[in-house]
């Protein structure tokens, strides 16, 4: 009978583990690598210095006035100025507490929604906040002075435009989604029919449309709200890429899982709603985070029906004949603030697909 | 073959519909605004010295102080507008659906548009046109001394024929440095890339703001091309017209009598027969209109005469610093001319 010894731990052979050899195996492996890394590093030095120097060093941070501004670096004091108009556009100062109410609320939404178990509980609290929201917003009730739609800007209606963009479009999406996967054929062809519509245009179009050639059609003097007009305009869109999401999910269950549903006796929304779409949603996170990262940033759009979101916002106060000049600093910042939203948007999806994918671990 | 057809009656049923509203928009844009109590006033927003934002929020500008006149003149209150920010694409519909009473944001005047669209030019509160900007060092006085320069421009625009015209009627060689957008155009200006940066007038003052040295450049006092901009209102509301019409009159008339924001009440005593007329104590101009008789002493008050809003929202008062030139009165050397208050 053969005796074996336990071989002792061995370091890994020298070369395979560490920063150089991650640098020779990744950045330095053939002659062309190595060229591409100089390029590389020459093209970040060429970048990087010239906009630390403008962006900070040679930088204005102090100051209320153009005469501030003298360095020849970035002048933050713009920004500083403006910030307000970049928040909130037009809605009237003394009033804005109502609107930091409503983004103090959703913090304690969700960390209610961490406590709460109930999905039922759930969604009466979402529905809350919602109304709350609005009539914080909006006012005209309560006491609250109305803030009419047309004092609405900023980050403050580009996150309002996302979130109820998304917010609506979610539910109608999930129905085209199994409106197209329909044995009935007149609920299937409605479904395809609007979702291939829909995806055939582009979201411009659908704004241009809702905002220019529909208030022809009104009867005179019938005026439809611009930013309601334009939400609608948005949620629709929206669904129909939901809805092709939604479907891709639903398509990669196993049909076993349909039959079992019918098997054990379930209606159809039983099936659907306790079996199919709990598995099919869990697949198609990363795709609707993806969607909803996407209208983020189409939210921009609605500048050219003559909203006034934060892009447009920023457009608007480069255009103030005192601050004329500043654009680039606008800019810059509103990079920095939608990269900021879009980097914790897909963060947070990461997060949740961890959570729920416990069968695929 | 179907889907044409299909296509075809969807396209008449537009057209039809069309027709239908533009006939049915009311001819009673006063009336309205009465009743509504504020003046819907269509604006760009993103016009320095036109339409512009301050950090406050509030629209100012020489656009926005012809919504404010009217305001004053038919409400009593020149704050009582509602602002609608519109881009160059739909401005003119905003004002055929009624979304707007009046649009105030750097329209030119022109044949087609008077004629076919179904809208009324009010005249014209600023004179403005293509001009050219150059360094001072380049020791250029006059546009005619420009042969032989190179010039920067925006392409795709009037703008590229109307410098072709002007260099070809003077007989003088020019060479075209052409750039996508405004800003480009500057940035190619600055790093010496061209002599002469043109554009209209009004956008040079604001484009020679962003230079990181404004005070080394021009802008010449020649104007080769015509754009007249001005109020539009609805075509079929002669009511409205006259009012929106008058409003700019009472304005230039003030001007042109001395009557300022500031010396105003003083003025109500002056034995003028012409002011007397103008602020409503002798004469019927106000209920001519189917105003009040003091509505040009609201405007003068709150909103100042032509020349005090000039000079506030684009000319000397203001960073943009523009000369009068064509806007300065008929009897200054201008263009500026109001019919008599009579």
């Amino acid at each position: 009978m053969a005796i074996y010894e336990k071989i002792n731990e061995r370091k890994a052979p020298s070369g395979t583990k560490g920063v150089m050899h991650w640098v020779r195996d990744n950045l330095l492996s053939t002659p062309l690598n190595v060229a591409l890394t100089a390029l590389g590093i020459a093209i970040l030095f060429w970048i990087i210095p010239p906009f630390i120097k403008w962006a900070y060093v040679d930088a204005n941070f102090i100051g209320e006035t153009r005469e501030d501004c003298s360095s020849g670096g970035a002048c933050w004091v713009f920004i500083r100025m403006k910030l307000d108009m970049f928040m909130y556009g037009f809605y009237p100062s003394i009033e804005r507490w109502r609107v930091n109410t409503v983004y103090v609320l959703f913090f304690a939404l969700i960390a209610a929604f961490k406590y709460l178990k109930s999905s039922v509980l759930k969604i009466i609290f979402a529905h809350i906040y919602f109304i709350a929201g609005f009539i914080l917003v909006h006012g005209g009730y309560l006491g609250l002075e109305l803030v009419p739609t047309d004092k609405w800007g900023g980050l403050m209606l580009t996150i309002l435009v996302a979130a109820v963009g998304i917010v609506c479009a979610f539910p109608l999406g999930v129905i085209l989604a199994l409106g197209r996967q329909s044995h009935l054929p007149i609920i299937k062809s409605i479904s395809v029919t609007y979702i291939e519509f829909i995806r055939g245009v582009p979201l411009i179009t659908i704004l241009f449309m809702s905002s220019i050639i529909l208030p022809l059609f009104f009867p005179e003097g019938m005026t439809f709200d611009k930013l309601l007009r334009a939400l609608i305009g948005i949620a629709m869109f929206e669904a129909a890429y939901i809805a092709e999401n939604i479907r891709g999910g639903l398509q990669s269950i196993p049909k076993g899982q349909y039959e079992a549903g019918d098997a054990i006796g379930l209606s159809y929304w039983q099936k659907m709603f306790l079996v199919i779409l709990p598995q099919a949603l869990k697949v198609a996170i990363p795709n609707l985070v993806g969607v909803s990262i996407a209208l983020f940033q189409d939210t921009t759009l609605v500048l050219i029906i003559g909203l006034f979101d934060l892009l447009a916002m920023v457009r608007l106060s480069a255009a103030d004949s005192y601050w004329l000049g500043y654009e680039t600093e606008g800019y810059v910042f509103v990079t920095f603030i939608f990269w900021a939203f879009c980097y914790s948007m897909s963060s947070f999806s990461q997060r949740l697909e961890k959570r729920f994918n416990t069968n695929l671990r | 073959m179907i889907f044409r057809s299909k296509l075809a009656k969807v396209s008449l049923a537009t057209i039809a519909i069309l027709g239908i509203c533009s006939t049915t928009l009311s001819a009673d844009t006063l009336g309205e605004v009465q009743k509504q109590g504020f003046v819907k006033c269509g604006v760009d927003g993103g016009l320095p010295g036109f339409s512009e934002v301050g950090s406050d929020g509030i629209y100012k500008g020489i656009d926005v102080d012809l919504c404010r006149a009217v305001a004053a003149g038919v409400l009593g209150d020149a704050k009582k507008v509602k602002y609608i920010a519109l881009n160059a694409k739909e401005r003119l519909t905003a004002l055929q659906s009624g979304e707007i009473d009046i649009l105030s944001r750097n329209t030119t005047w022109t044949q087609t548009r008077d004629t076919t669209l179904g809208l009324n030019f009010t005249g014209v509160t600023y004179y403005d046109g293509q001009g050219f900007m150059v360094n001072k060092k380049l020791g250029v006085k006059s546009a005619k001394e420009l042969d032989g320069a190179s010039i920067c421009l925006q392409t795709g625009t009037t703008t590229e024929l109307n410098v072709a015209d002007y260099f070809r009627t003077n007989k003088m060689k020019y060479k075209l440095v052409s750039y996508d957008t405004n800003d480009q155009v500057l940035k190619g200006y600055e790093s010496g890339r061209c002599d002469v940066l043109t554009s209209d007038q009004s956008q040079l003052y604001g484009l020679r703001i962003k230079l990181a040295q404004p005070d080394d450049s021009i802008v010449l006092p020649e104007i080769i091309s015509k754009e007249p901009l001005g109020p539009v209102v609805r075509q079929g509301d002669d009511k409205w017209f006259d009012i929106v019409k008058w409003t700019s009159y009472a304005m230039i008339t003030a001007e042109e009598k001395g009557v300022t924001s500031a010396n105003v009440d003083a003025m109500l005593k002056s034995d003028d027969p012409d002011i007397k007329r103008l602020l409503g104590s002798e004469g019927q101009m106000g209920e001519n209109l189917g105003l009040k008789k003091d509505f040009a002493y609201n405007i003068v008050k709150q909103v100042g005469n032509y020349g005090e809003s000039f000079e506030k929202t684009v000319g000397m008062g203001s960073p943009l610093k523009i000369a009068r030139g064509y806007n300065a009165l008929w009897n200054k050397g201008g263009l500026q001319y109001a019919p008599p208050f009579r």
